[in-house]
């Protein structure tokens, strides 16, 4: 096994598909040429053509659209929206037409196509190029939302993604691509859409997390092992549909969570969990559920401090945690 | 199988009223079910034909398991397994082995926040599991919440996990220490020690419920309060000779017997009126004095005893307490008590003397202060006014108190006044 970063992950997973599967393409801007923004496609043009990497103009909606039109008609296109950011353009093709095609089709039709992007902020990219929009996916059944954390989870999701016969909006935190650094296993090796991760065990609370907070969270839990507070981390990977069954083991064994994202406060992937929770583990809960999120400003800000302020951290998960289990 | 009771987690068929095929009627009873304390029917909770009996008579199930199908009238034959049936009896928690309802309602009054005890739904549920009333266990989390901690701190030593000073204004006729009394600490329960290997010819008696309540009880009893015991002679003459008068025309008038329960019930809880820290309950750093009396009447059925509550029994004359006793009595023999009538007692007084015990040391009834038995009435020679002899009807009571509560002083004093009360009966005592 190699040690490398997320973004290794992600373009060892592309790269692996388009050479198993000649119907696997991919498009985007600056995907071909460029190599993509973050390299993430660096060396797929030369190695599979332009016919297979496509650098698309720029217009999100037709990006998404063209892929659909691919999808149906036998490839199996990754389409890579430059930032999250962008994606509202494409929005209503990814909800209106990709989600519904098999259920209005009654199955004559699906589309297996991956929506990639890089999400979340702490990289000083201000209002566009720093948001987090999985919440709004998460409310679309016919999709599946899946967000990796370590580099071998990109690698092996991304490949499932790719796989998967239905649509998939697959977001990497940018700040992570370089990062968080992890062994890569070689081979073939896939992980599954749907299951969450766990990180650590622990008794004292349980952590849920994903992306980078997923990586901030481990961090967080080691600093509060030296106090004495064990800390479980949950890396829920997988955001539609959601690991139900581990967050309620989870609470279960613990008896007090808390959920950790950077999206803003109000109708994020937390409220989702905490919901479960309150549903599925009323009796187990020693302490109310704590969401620990981004605050429900309109965007990231560009200044430091307030960029800082904004996003959570290793050490105000570890507070959040302390105070929940002093309860 | 219907929940008769907070900690009831299964019931017996005791016998089935319906059969397969037959019509049943919304609520109609469909069974009588056994619990550890009380019998109660369980109703159909929806009208149609009762196509199966899933249980037998004499089955014993968990609640919630199915006991018969019903195929509901109006529906197109859809089977509907009966299973959680409202309960005839009144749904209200099982005294035993959990603390009883008025030692909670005193300790709720004296906390600040009267009503529900701040905590969390998995303390709330441990504890529910555990027999344990919050209303009991000090909190020190977050503002005074009941934490986990302190509920295990509680289940493992009741009164070492009570540090808090008593709060409750004292009763005008007994003073409560003013300052923090230092909490008096106990020992966990030995465990019981193994059974003995059978041998030939020994055979098995299965437990009941009942059987394995009392016993669960018997021993908890005798761990928790320093039991010490007072003995009284009584001269029942007068009352002998009153209840030979009256007896045949209050029977027949009021179609219940008058036995001689009535007659020291009535002597105990007036006494009890001039002796209220007998009426009590150990409160761990307090002592709770109770302001109602529940006399509780030990009655022996089939396998064991039960023992219904006689409430406000000082509101009843001697012909009031001959009559509600007898209601609880014949019903307890018939098995058909209520949980309501077996909660809140604060007191016991118990009948051996019936079965002609003369002497005996009985098992305080928790969480009580005390036990009054009545033992047989024997004529005895005995001396008299003037050194002389004579021929007298003697009882014995056996008083058992809680020497945490109590000394045997103040037992002393109190059989003394049972005593004198008994004694001062005659042909103008008020049976009305």
């Amino acid at each position: 096994m190699a040690v490398k970063n997320l973004i290794d992950g992600i373009r060892e997973a592309m790269s692996e598909e388009m050479a198993r599967d000649e119907r696997v393409v991919l498009l985007g801007e600056d995907v071909g040429k460029r190599g993509g923004v973050f390299r993430a496609s660096e060396g797929l043009v030369d190695a599979y053509g332009e016919q297979r990497v496509i650098d698309a103009p720029l217009g999100e909606s037709g990006i998404v659209g063209v892929a659909i039109g691919m999808a149906l008609n036998g490839l199996v296109p990754i389409a890579e929206i430059q930032f999250a950011d962008f994606i509202h353009p494409a929005f209503n093709q990814i909800v209106s037409e990709a989600a519904k095609i098999r259920y209005r089709s009654d199955n004559d039709f699906h589309v297996p196509m991956v929506i990639r992007a890089p999400f979340g902020g702490g990289v000083h990219g201000g209002l566009y190029h720093s948001q987090s929009v999985e919440a709004f996916f998460m409310h679309v059944p016919g999709l599946k939302v899946v967000i990796p954390s370590t580099p071998a989870d990109a690698k092996g999701l991304l490949k499932s993604a790719i796989r998967d016969e239905d649509p998939v909006v697959f977001f990497e935190h940018k700040r992570s691509y370089r990062l968080v650094r992890g062994e890569i296993p070689d081979g073939d090796v896939t992980v599954p859409i749907g299951k969450a991760r766990l990180v650590r065990e622990g008794k004292d609370l349980s952590i849920f997390a994903y992306g980078l907070m997923a990586f901030y969270a481990e961090q967080a839990a080691q600093t509060l092992a030296q106090e004495g507070i064990s800390a479980e981390v949950i890396d829920l990977r997988t955001l539609l549909p959601l690991d139900r069954e581990a967050i309620l083991q989870s609470v279960a064994r613990t008896h007090r969570a808390l959920i950790v994202h950077e999206a803003n406060h109000t109708m994020g992937a937390g409220a989702e969990v905490a919901a479960t929770i309150a549903e599925g583990a009323l009796y187990e809960l020693d302490a109310p559920i704590r969401r620990l999120t981004g605050p429900d400003i309109p965007a990231m800000p560009f200044n430091t401090p307030q960029e800082e302020h904004f996003m959570p951290n290793p050490e105000k998960i570890a507070q959040a945690a302390r105070e929940l289990c002093a309860l | 199988m219907p929940q008769l009771g907070e900690s009831v987690t299964e019931g017996t068929i005791g016998r089935w009223l319906k059969k397969a095929g037959d019509h049943v009627e919304k609520y109609e009873p469909l069974c009588e079910v056994a619990t550890d304390k009380v019998n109660a029917e369980v109703p159909a909770p929806f009208g149609g034909t009762l196509t199966a009996l899933l249980a037998d008579e004499g089955q014993t199930l968990k609640v919630g398991e199915p006991i018969c199908d019903i195929a509901e009238s109006g529906a197109a034959a859809e089977m509907v397994p009966v299973q959680a049936a409202p309960p005839a009896a009144a749904a209200s928690p099982e005294p035993a082995p959990s603390v009883a309802a008025s030692v909670a309602a005193a300790a709720a009054a004296a906390t600040p926040a009267r009503g529900r005890v701040r905590t969390s739904p998995y303390v709330r549920r441990l504890a529910q599991e555990a027999g344990v009333d919050l209303a009991l266990v000090p909190g020190t989390g977050a503002e005074g919440r009941v934490t986990r901690e302190d509920l295990e701190r509680f289940r493992v030593s009741p009164a070492a996990a009570v540090a808090a000073p008593a709060s409750s204004a004292p009763p005008a006729v007994w003073q409560a220490p003013a300052a923090a009394v230092p909490s008096v600490p106990t020992h966990a329960a030995p465990a019981p020690s193994a059974p003995p290997a059978p041998i030939a010819g020994d055979s098995f008696l299965p437990l009941t419920p009942m059987r394995r309540t009392i016993a669960e009880h018997m021993v908890r009893s005798k761990h928790e309060s320093p039991h010490a015991t007072a003995w009284f002679e009584v001269d029942m003459s007068p009352v002998v000779a009153l209840r030979k008068s009256l007896r045949a025309e209050f029977e027949a008038r009021e179609g219940v017997p008058l036995t001689y329960l009535p007659f020291v019930t009535k002597a105990a809880v007036e006494a009890l009126r001039e002796f209220p820290q007998i009426n009590a309950s150990w409160g761990g750093d307090k002592i709770i004095i109770h302001g109602a009396i529940h006399v509780g009447v030990a009655v022996a059925v089939p396998d064991g005893l039960v023992v219904p509550v006689l409430r406000n029994a000082d509101g009843y004359s001697i012909a009031g307490l001959a009559r509600a006793a007898n209601d609880l009595i014949t019903r307890a023999r018939a098995g058909r008590l209520t949980l309501a009538d077996l909660e809140g007692g604060t007191f016991t007084v118990n009948n051996p003397g019936s079965y002609g015990s003369v002497f005996s040391a009985p098992v305080i009834n928790q969480p009580q202060a005390a036990i009054l038995s009545m033992e047989s009435i024997v004529k005895r020679p005995v001396v008299v006014e003037g050194d002389a002899i004579a021929v007298r009807s003697m009882m014995f009571l056996s008083f058992s108190f809680d020497h945490r509560i109590l000394d045997g002083a103040t037992a002393n004093q109190y059989l003394a006044s049972v005593k004198k009360r008994l004694e001062g009966m005659g042909p103008g005592t008020q049976v009305y």
